[in-house]
């Protein structure tokens, strides 16, 4: 991703030990987060798992049952939400509907008692931002779902927050608005460059925007990694399933290494001891080969899906796996031909067979 | 088959099952446009049945300019206390949270209130204040305090008080779904951006809540203004509101001599009437234009 | 939200006023007319027991109910299969019929009594001179509150496709109405039903200018002589259109989780 200005605008943000009961139920169980100056983290999980209730805490929306809130160094567990100096970009319908544009993004600088003059003058410099100056007069109902986001985000950006929230700004919008959006998210957090904590169930979201991503399950932090190590060496099997897609194939353990598909590769920390195994193999890591010099598998389907194709094969005497292969490959395969399915040299996890 | 259920555009045009509404039509005809027709062109019509403008000019009597101003009295100020405690109340229970039962059973309750007025309604507000009601002797053997004095509960003040019992179930039933309508976002988010309550109340939910609150208040007037039973009931004799001088042209042929003058007054009915919906449905699309 | 201490108890307080300020005039209502003769304690239900043994107020009280339930047959037979038939055939005249249903609730009923008393004389003529000659007036009076109950029902279930295969099967139109739509609305018809008994036995204005006994009529005329049955006679009318407006609530919400499950 593009490298961050050197000056960041942010602060460091503290989530310590938090826990939040409601009832019988626990919505987060010892959280503890930290996230750098200026840093983008996304907060990543399926729904239930607490990211929401966590970034609604640092918020101040909702209280904590145990634990302690950091910004900057201060202690904020006890600081009412409209104290907390941050901006909150909602899922959806977060605009006032009775005011325009230009008077939404001017509203947190209203209540701070700014002039007129001076707070029409930020509100356009942060439409200006998120390209929309031209729609300065125009009211929430009149925009696209798309439009009222960035909206949201420079009104958000128009108080300069020590930190910006986003509670899975693009989920209510269309497939194509939502990769534009992201992108034009992180392009301004960069540009203003705000400690940023950033909520989303989608995986692919979390891996393209963030600095460091989070993985939650249950309440608990799973794994804390920057996207490029979080999808190669997951830390576990949730994190490893959750996050992009694996073949599972049968694999032999012996000194740190596991026989897959007549290749010895290197197993990742967390990995079961020696001995039987399942093992997690990205589709792109499989090798296919037409023919080849044992064919152990055929080809039951080849799905075209632009750029790369996925490709089912059939293992003899085994389970069926996936390839993603790239389509000028891939086009040249078709179902019922003999092929060999191999692994790369990538280190893989390894976990313990279903039964065993 | 030409007589098909209709779908799309296209068919020629059929007569057929345009008679089957003719039942319908014709009985709403004869019961409901030839009444209303009647009170229109009965305005204009002197006792002998030729064209006349006397009606409508002794409108402009003092007996009848005061009913009617007695009429507008009664129902801005039954509107306006009305809406406030309806709005107070609604505010009230929708606090109490979307599951509760006491919510539920306040909204049901309302909706029966609301409906309450003519004859029950009097005798209730009777039962209760009039000169051996039950508050009455209680309060007097109490602390000694005479509240029914002469009689006020039959006249301008006693409708006041006994038409606001409908007015704020009316007003909660009406007005609930514009504050039910308050999205949680916007108040989370002004107070995420540094609002306190009282800003968020001032510069949020006020202005979104005015358009609604103004187009209850009117519906309470129109309700109230229309409303016949439990003045006729409360009030025996003398006409200080303008369907009791109705009342007293139909029932009594000795009114300033005019025979028709009860079709100009009901003439004047309908005129306040269609002007305070007209600026209910001007209010209705001024919200829409946010809401949507 | 949640709400500090402070704004509950203050919550509290209010809600209880409010309440105190609705329940009072119906309590009172119960007293005054179960009140004791002077000297005596204890309860008497003297006034009650005129409800039903004076022969002019029982004859007021047969007179309303019948005229309630005489309104309500009018109603469904004339606007129920108007509403479905519009719906069916001539779906071009919906907002017309829309229109004019829910005209009364702006002529107020005032206006419409006092244009209306040359077509009843008109109705008594041919019907004689029976409070059941309301029927009419009445029917006209339910017509908003008893078109929105039918048509959120119909609203709810898809009318052309149902009879669309209804024909295909070779059903008349006539059979379509009655045992193909019908039953599937019977919830939106049994609400107006409700709202239409309801407003029928609260109805003062045109029985009073009419001249027409009936029991509001009757209880306002013994106001003058007998104050304690005629606020009995009121307080069993608030009760029985309570239980009947409850009622409907409730039905609505039963009727519903069970479309949902069927």
């Amino acid at each position: 991703m593009t490298t961050r200005p050197d000056q960041s605008a942010g602060l460091a943000v503290e989530l310590t030990d938090l826990t939040r009961v409601y009832g019988s139920m626990r919505a987060l169980d010892g959280l503890t987060l930290h996230l750098e100056p200026g840093e983008l983290v996304a907060l990543l999980g399926p729904s239930g798992c607490g990211k929401t209730t966590a970034l609604r805490i640092l918020a101040g929306l909702d209280h904590p049952t145990s634990g302690t809130v950091t910004v900057g160094g201060t202690d904020l567990t006890r600081v009412p939400a409209n104290k907390r100096d941050m901006g909150m970009v909602f899922q959806a319908y977060s605009l006032f509907p009775h005011l325009t544009v230009i008077d939404n993004v001017a509203f947190g600088l209203k209540l701070r008692g700014e002039d007129r003059s001076t707070r029409t003058r930020k509100a356009a410099e942060k439409l200006e931002l998120v390209g929309l100056s031209e729609h300065s007069t125009k009211y929430a109902a009149q925009l696209s779902g798309g439009q009222q986001q960035r909206v949201a985000l420079a009104r958000a950006l128009a108080i300069e927050p020590s930190v910006l929230l986003l509670d899975e700004p693009l989920s209510a919008l269309d497939a194509k608005v939502r990769t534009q959006l992201r992108d034009e998210i992180r392009r301004v957090q960069l540009e203003v460059g705000t400690t940023t904590l950033f909520v989303t169930h989608d995986q692919e979201e979390a891996l393209a925007v963030a600095d460091q991503v989070g993985v939650m399950n249950k309440g608990r932090l799973e794994q804390l990694a920057p996207p490029a190590e979080l999808y190669a060496t997951p830390a576990s099997t949730f994190v490893a399933e959750f996050v992009g897609l694996n073949n599972k194939v049968a694999a032999t353990v012996s000194g740190r290494r596991a026989e897959v598909f007549g290749s010895r590769v290197p197993v990742i920390e967390g990995s079961v001891d020696d001995g039987p195994g399942m093992a997690l193999v990205r589709p792109e890591s499989l090798l296919l080969e037409a023919g080849g010099t044992g064919p152990n598998a055929t080809v039951t389907s080849v799905n075209f899906l632009g750029p790369i194709s996925r490709v089912y094969v059939d293992v003899d005497g085994a389970e069926s796996v996936m390839a993603a292969v790239p389509s000028p490959i891939a086009v040249r395969l078709s179902p019922g031909e003999r092929v060999t399915v191999g692994v790369e040299q990538t280190p893989l996890l390894v976990i313990a067979s279903p039964g065993a | 088959m030409a007589d098909d259920v209709v779908r799309g555009t296209g068919r020629r045009f059929a007569v057929g099952p345009y008679l089957a509404l003719l039942p319908f039509l014709g009985f709403l005809l004869i019961f409901l446009v030839v009444p209303t027709v009647t009170v229109v062109v009965g305005a204009f019509q002197s006792g002998d049945g030729g064209f006349t403008l006397g009606n409508v000019r002794a409108l402009g009597s003092d007996a009848a300019v005061q009913a009617l101003w007695k009429s507008v009295l009664l129902s801005l100020s039954t509107a306006v206390i009305g809406a406030f405690l309806g709005a107070l109340l609604s505010y009230l229970i929708l606090t109490l949270g979307p599951r509760s039962i006491l919510r539920r059973a306040t909204l049901s309750v309302c909706g029966v209130l609301a409906q309450f007025g003519g004859v029950t309604l009097a005798f209730a507000f009777i039962s209760l204040l009039a000169v051996n009601g039950v508050l009455t002797l209680a309060l007097d053997s109490w602390i000694g305090l005479d509240i029914y004095g002469s009689g006020w509960l039959f006249g301008l003040n006693g409708l006041i008080v006994v038409y606001v019992y409908f007015q704020i179930p009316l007003m909660v039933i009406v007005f609930t779904p514009a504050l039910e309508g308050l999205r949680p976002q916007w108040r989370e988010a002004a107070v995420n951006l540094g609002a306190t309550t009282a800003q968020y109340w001032r510069q949020v939910a006020f202005p979104l809540l005015t358009p609604a609150f103004l187009g209850s208040l009117l519906l309470l007037f129109a309700n109230a203004f229309a409303a016949y039973a439990t003045a006729a009931v409360l009030v025996s004799q003398g006409n200080p509101i303008t369907p009791l001088f109705i009342r007293s042209a139909l029932t009594s042929e000795i009114l300033l001599g005019q025979a028709n003058l009860g079709f100009a007054l009901a003439l004047e009915m309908i005129v306040v009437v269609a002007v305070v919906m007209a600026l209910y449905a001007l209010l209705l699309r001024r919200t829409a234009r946010w809401m949507r | 939200m949640n709400p500090s201490r402070g704004f509950r108890v203050l919550r509290g307080v209010l809600l209880t006023l409010f309440a105190v300020y609705f329940v009072l005039p119906l309590l009172s209502m119960l007293d005054f007319s179960t009140r004791g003769r002077r000297g005596e304690t204890g309860r008497n239900w003297d006034a009650w027991r005129a409800l039903v043994e004076n022969e002019d107020l029982r004859q007021a009280i047969i007179s309303s109910l019948l005229l309630a339930l005489f309104t309500v047959v009018l109603m469904v037979v004339l606007l129920v299969p108007t509403m479905i038939w519009v719906r069916l055939r001539v779906p071009r005249m919906s907002r017309v019929i829309e229109f004019l249903c829910l005209l009364p609730l702006t002529i107020p009923a005032l206006v419409i009594v006092v244009g209306i008393a040359g077509v009843y004389a008109w109705v008594t003529y041919f019907f004689g001179s029976s409070p059941l000659t309301l029927t009419f007036a009445y029917t006209v009076l339910v017509l908003p509150y008893s078109y929105r109950a039918v048509d959120s029902a119909l609203a709810a279930i898809d009318v052309t496709t149902l009879a669309e295969a209804a024909r295909s099967l070779g059903a008349g139109w006539l059979i379509v109405i009655t045992r193909i739509v019908f039953p599937n609305i019977v919830t939106g018809v049994l609400s107006a039903a409700f709202i239409s008994v309801a407003l029928v036995l609260g109805e003062f204005t045109f029985a009073s200018l009419l001249h027409f006994d009936t029991m509001p009529v009757a209880l306002t005329a013994i106001s003058k002589s007998d104050a304690a049955t005629a606020i009995a006679g009121a307080l069993a009318s608030i009760i029985v259109i309570s239980a009947l407006l409850l009622g409907l609530s409730f039905f609505g919400g039963n009727t519903r989780t069970r479309n949902e499950n069927g």
